[in-house]
């Protein structure tokens, strides 16, 4: 019995140690890691918290909503926001169902052409739309209504790729022919088959487009739009505080829609999981 | 599969292998509970059982990539437990996916004589030698991409041969695959292996491969070694209820014990161990379909539930009085008066059955 | 008589993507169109290269050079920082909770860049940021360090590099499968002669397509600079934007298309090598 044990032992603790230098050097990794990404938060939370004299409190943050111009920009941004939101949808939904039930043979051509604004930098968008819509009606080029348009246009590698996943993942066809047999319209069949079935994925791009929406400075700074993120740059030149404390409100609310996001995605995962 | 064999690798006299005591648990589980195993050089032995049961994770022992929490593997008399994976000179055929997938099916072949500084020149023409002897001489320049699944499979194959291995390992390699390919690479496999005379564990979870391809078929259970023996043996004669029951089919009859004999339905068999039960105790019989005769009677004890034919032979399935239903296997042409709702006599064939309590 | 039908079906069919297409064309076609012609016209309108040579030489090609070289530092060094948390995490327990806490951070880190992105790295490492502030009363001196120079901007770049490195590599990590590691171990591969014969090669693909996608995100990336240097460093896309506003000269609105098409072509380049190794990639990784 002994003389088993003692067999085995030593090929074990080999095994067990060089497993631990591997695991020491991956756990330094991570904790070097979280240090780099979680210290600037918590020194964003300290220094908007900072009141005179090295004492901290919350006036800061009371103070933010009675700076001038705040809650106008933070209104302007969340309008913005839900014009994208609305728009992509509207455009989105119908093309991307439409490719899927009768044009599947040009998916990758539209996929193509919904990657290209990532190849057209945000800085050259501003200037081409500067220049090409100088004469255009001045209710969309002159309001913040142009920024909502060209946001559309910014955020559709990512809702197009979550849309096209998300109706990849259900039998479109199967579906709406049997609408379709019960006598349904094509709208009707939109509304009541395909959008109750896309709704995680319609969620997710709805969301991934208000984030951007909310956090995007170039183009409404090279327009000259007021925007949240735009008047948080301007403070900053004054009042370092109130600005970090702004930017915080806009980082806390994408964050919170971002992990939305991630949550409602594992449940629409799991569900699928389970049916198939 | 007519491809003349470089001299070198012809029946060249395998190693034996020993496994002696494997024990290997996880956390709660134990996976193998003291295996003990001798393979004799040259030998093709299976690990038959159910998922589960270990076979495995024993395999994966003997290749080195798993440790055991005692006892020792030997080859060729000597004790390997602590020798490496990469030391082992033993070669594995995986499940599927095993190919890398950045090298040809030439340059997977070629993978161990690299490793072992063949020339470049000479790993290239023993490359095409082997997946000549695979019949795969046209695919030296695919991608395991472009090939099916069954070809990967040769592919792998010829890689595991490349290196003259010690011990051939085989987890489950055909288990992806279509039956009919399945079997075709079966025969190849085991023809290959005896001409190569190459020691071989082959792991498999399909009766009817361990019983067509094995010299000795290992069946496994919980961790444990029921049976080794040839495949004739573990099939007519199981040594334990778990072998009878999982190898081939097997009817379970109520009986009455008699010493060396049993009485079933009236006719008395044989029995291969006598039950520690006292003479006239209920016993249940263990019965093969094959002998079990059906004859069509007016006044027969049972009744045809169902038939199902399966080409040369028919399943016929008959309702005892009790309620207990017992299916025979009889040549086709034998069972065509059997309809179900027939009455009918059950005889069984003289030979010895297996008794359990 | 069918085929008339079906071709017409086919038409009537593409008629549906129209409001999209339209949309496309009008917000990103004719911007992008403007901002290439305008490139080779003069403010009368007549064709010109003056705006490419004006564009290819001082001070604006020296902003090409800056502007390639963080993003090429931040794209290594954010590729093998990536790679390595990449790695770390993927030999945890699949379904445990360090994987599900790293791929939720990356998720949501990737996306924070720009505004909030620069007020954090100030209220960390400025002249009155915690870590300064922390590192003074430990007697170190970082007021040195400027975020606003070359250091600072790759520093804060990285921030939003790592993440997306990990978000992009992990897949491919992942898909080494452990068959592989065994087979060649079996063969007699050593850990290293696994990672040079096998591992490597398969992973250079994703890395070198992540390399260049990082690149390119950095090339692209404004408003993180411009919040945080007020445009003292000279990157390409803050030149644009001082082109445009009016800052260097009126009526050099082609200068400042003509940097932008250099822009467009640069960050193309390196996104259509990024799609070239993903589809080598795919090829393996299923």
């Amino acid at each position: 019995m002994t003389a088993v044990v003692d067999l085995t032992a030593a090929p074990r603790a080999a095994t067990r140690r060089r497993l631990g230098k591997g695991r020491i050097a991956a756990w330094l990794v991570l904790i070097i890691a979280a240090l780099y990404f979680l210290i600037p938060i918590a020194a964003s939370v300290e220094f908007s918290l900072r009141g005179v004299h090295d004492t901290h409190d919350l006036s800061t943050w009371t103070n933010l909503f009675g700076q001038p111009g705040f809650v106008d920009n933070l209104v302007t941004s969340l309008e913005l926001a839900a014009g994208t939101v609305v728009i992509t949808l509207v455009l989105m939904v119908p093309t991307t169902a439409w490719v899927h039930l009768r044009l599947p043979r040009l998916r990758r051509l539209i996929e193509s052409i919904c990657v290209l604004p990532l190849v057209i930098p945000a800085v050259v968008l501003a200037n081409g739309v500067l220049a090409a819509f100088r004469n255009g009606p001045s209710w969309i080029t002159g309001t913040p209504v142009i920024l909502a348009l060209e946001y559309v246009v910014l955020a559709l590698p990512f809702t197009y790729r979550t849309l096209d996943a998300g109706l990849s993942s259900i039998p479109l066809t199967t579906l709406v022919e049997a609408g379709r047999n019960l006598g349904a319209s094509w709208l009707t069949v939109l509304m009541r088959v395909v959008v109750p079935n896309l709704r995680t994925s319609i969620l997710n791009a709805s969301i991934l487009s208000a984030a951007m929406v909310l956090g995007e400075f170039t183009i409404a700074n090279l327009l000259l739009m007021n925007t949240l993120p735009v008047w948080t740059v301007q403070a900053g030149q004054q009042d370092g505080e109130v600005a970090t404390a702004a930017s915080m409100l806009i980082l806390l609310v994408t964050w919170v829609l971002l992990l939305l996001m991630s949550v409602f995605g594992q449940r629409g995962a799991r569900r699928t999981g389970r049916s198939g | 599969m007519t491809a003349t064999i470089d001299p070198s690798t012809e029946a060249k006299p395998g190693s034996p292998v020993r496994l002696a005591g494997l024990r290997r648990g996880y956390g709660q589980v134990t996976a193998l509970d003291g295996l003990d195993l001798d393979i004799a050089p040259g030998e093709l032995v299976s690990l038959l059982g159910p998922s589960g049961c270990g076979k495995t994770t024993a395999l994966r022992i003997v290749a080195g990539l798993e440790h055991s929490d005692s006892g020792a593997v030997f080859v060729d008399g000597k004790d390997i437990t602590k020798v490496p994976a990469n030391k082992r000179d033993m070669a594995m055929v995986f499940q599927s996916y095993s190919l890398f997938p950045n090298l040809t099916a030439g340059e997977n072949v070629a993978f161990g004589l690299r490793l072992r500084g063949v020339s470049p020149a000479e790993r290239r023409k023993r490359a095409g030698e082997l997946l000549e002897l695979v019949g795969l001489t046209q695919h030296y320049d695919r991608y395991a991409t472009q090939m099916s699944g069954g070809q990967q499979q040769r592919v792998a194959l010829a890689r595991a041969l490349a290196i003259e291995p010690k011990v051939l390992l085989l987890d489950e390699p055909l288990s992806a695959l279509d039956a009919k390919v399945r079997v075709q690479l079966r025969d190849e496999i085991r023809s290959l292996q005896q001409r190569l005379g190459i020691t071989t564990l082959f792991v498999t979870h399909d009766q009817e491969e361990a019983l067509s391809m094995s010299d000795r078929v290992a069946v496994m259970n919980a961790g444990r070694l029921e049976q080794c023996a040839s495949p004739d043996e573990v099939y007519t004669r199981p040594a334990t209820p778990f072998v009878a029951a999982f190898v081939g089919a097997m009817n379970r009859i109520g009986g009455i014990a008699s010493g060396t004999e049993v009485e079933v339905l009236g006719q008395r068999l044989a029995v291969t161990q006598p039950p520690e039960v006292p003479a006239g105790a209920k016993v249940t019989a263990l019965v093969r379909p094959e002998s079990v005769l059906l004859t069509p009677a007016v006044a027969g004890l049972v009744r045809v539930a169902r038939s199902s034919f399966r080409g040369p032979v028919t399943r016929v399935t008959v309702e005892l009085a009790d309620g207990t239903e017992v299916d025979s296997d009889l040549p086709s042409s034998a069972a065509v008066d059997l309809r179900p709702g027939t009455l009918a006599d059950i005889r069984f064939a003289p030979e010895p059955v297996m008794v359990i309590q | 008589m069918a085929d008339t039908k079906s071709r017409n079906r086919q038409r009537l069919d593409l008629l549906g993507l129209l409001p999209f297409l339209a949309y496309v064309a009008v917000f990103l076609g004719v911007p992008t169109v403007s901002v290439v012609l305008g490139a080779f016209q003069d403010d009368a309108g007549g064709w010109t290269l003056s705006n490419i040579s004006a564009a290819a030489g001082d001070p604006y090609l020296h902003a090409f050079v800056v502007s390639t070289e963080i993003s090429a530092l931040t794209a290594v060094i954010g590729a093998v920082v990536g790679l390595a948390i990449a790695f770390a995490v993927s030999a945890s327990p699949p379904g445990g909770v360090l994987r599900q806490v790293v791929s939720t951070a990356s998720g949501v880190l990737a996306y924070f860049a720009g505004v909030p992105l620069a007020f954090a790295f100030i209220a960390a490492i400025g002249s009155q940021g915690l870590v300064t502030k922390w590192l003074g009363a430990l007697g170190l001196d970082i007021s040195g360090f400027s975020l606003f120079g070359f250091a600072g901007i790759t520093l804060v770049y990285l921030y939003f590099q790592i993440p997306l490195m990990v978000l992009v590599i992990f897949p491919a990590l992942e898909g080494l499968r452990p068959q592989w590691q065994e087979a060649a171990s079996n063969l007699g591969a050593s850990r290293w002669q696994y990672w040079r014969l096998v591992g490597g090669p398969l992973l250079l693909p994703p890395f070198l397509g992540a390399l260049m996608l990082l690149f390119a995100n950095a090339f692209a990336a404004y408003a993180t600079a411009a919040a945080l240097t007020n445009g003292i460093i000279p990157l390409v896309p803050i030149q644009i934007a001082a082109v445009m506003s009016g800052n260097v000269a009126v009526g050099q609105e082609n200068l400042g298309n003509a940097l932008g098409l250099g822009m467009i072509l640069i960050v193309g380049i390196a996104l259509a090598g990024y799609a070239l190794m993903q589809r080598r990639t795919s090829r393996w990784l299923r």
